[in-house]
């Protein structure tokens, strides 16, 4: 069980969360100049790192607000957690912060 | 002058009353559990930095709560926190009465109060045993030294998403589901509640 940082409502169980993919994929600038296989790019491709991998989250059961994850897909741990308005923060030191 | 109205509304757990009174535990470990339809509710969202959220505070009697689980309760209103910009107005006070009192303070400004009397239902679940009960399926920390009267916070209660708020020091916790999940929860609780009756298994 993961135990997640909410923003605003402090740490609760990830039972209370729900799991919204890779984080900072932005949205095309010029959608309609966009090709067939950019647009699958866009659409379907993700990263799928060994390690620190950002992504969002949402408090459903909670306060019901989106915001990103910091998590090492190895260990699960959980690195960083950062409202959407803030960039993703520089990594920890080695080992996270246990 | 009023108009005649015939209330034709059903609560949500109008078939289990019979059921929770029946389940009641008295004595040293004793939980009852009972429901307050009809509460009226208001829900509230508004920037917490705008003037129109000082307005609302003014007009309800104290300020909005600004972190999770804090709760400001002034004559027939008590508000709770439900996220950064939104809040749930509970009052004793009649629902267009409240509403167009809010509505009136938020004025122009961008935000929102709606009549939500009907989304949630109201379990109140009391006695020495209650957050023993509770505990069998909330997994937040209902220890006096972190959640104490007065506290709001939106969490689970078995598989139910509900708002949870301590009264008292009974301790006496009211539930808010969602009106479709009160079934489910009220014989959720009926059957956490039954082995209370019987002596203490050390």
């Amino acid at each position: 069980m993961l135990l997640i940082n909410c923003p605003w409502c402090g740490p609760r169980n990830e039972t209370e969360y729900h799991y919204g993919g890779q984080a900072h994929v932005a949205y095309p600038e010029t959608p309609a100049d966009l090709t067939d296989e950019q647009w699958a790019e866009y659409v379907f491709y993700r990263d799928n790192p060994k390690g620190p991998f950002a992504e969002r989250w949402v408090h459903s059961t909670g306060c019901r607000r989106w915001f990103n994850v910091l998590r090492d897909t190895v260990n699960y741990e959980v690195l960083a957690v950062y409202r959407l308005d803030e960039p993703r923060p520089a990594l920890p030191q080695a080992g996270g912060n246990r | 002058m009023a108009e005649p109205t015939i209330d034709a509304r059903v609560s949500p757990l109008a078939h289990l009353e019979e059921r929770m009174r029946a389940a009641t535990v008295t004595g040293a470990r004793g939980v009852t559990l009972t429901e307050w339809p009809f509460l009226t509710m208001v829900n509230m969202r508004v920037d917490p930095a705008s003037e129109a959220a000082d307005r609302i505070g003014k007009a309800l009697g104290a300020p909005l709560p600004r972190q999770c689980g804090d709760t400001s309760t002034s004559g027939p209103h008590t508000v709770l926190w439900l996220g950064p910009d939104e809040w749930l107005v509970l009052s004793q006070a009649e629902v267009t009465a409240v509403t167009s009192e809010l509505r009136e303070a938020l004025g122009g400004d961008p935000g929102s109060v709606v009549d939500v009397s009907a989304n949630r239902t109201t379990l109140e679940l009391s006695g020495p045993a209650a957050r023993q009960v509770l505990e069998k399926g909330c997994p937040l920390d209902l220890h006096p030294r972190s959640f104490a009267p007065g506290r709001a916070v939106s969490t689970t209660v078995g598989p139910i998403a509900v708002l949870l708020w301590q009264v008292d020091d009974g301790p006496t916790y009211r539930l808010f589901p969602r009106s479709s999940f009160a079934d489910y929860l009220a014989r959720w609780l009926i059957d956490a509640m039954s082995e209370y009756r019987g002596p203490e298994v050390p």
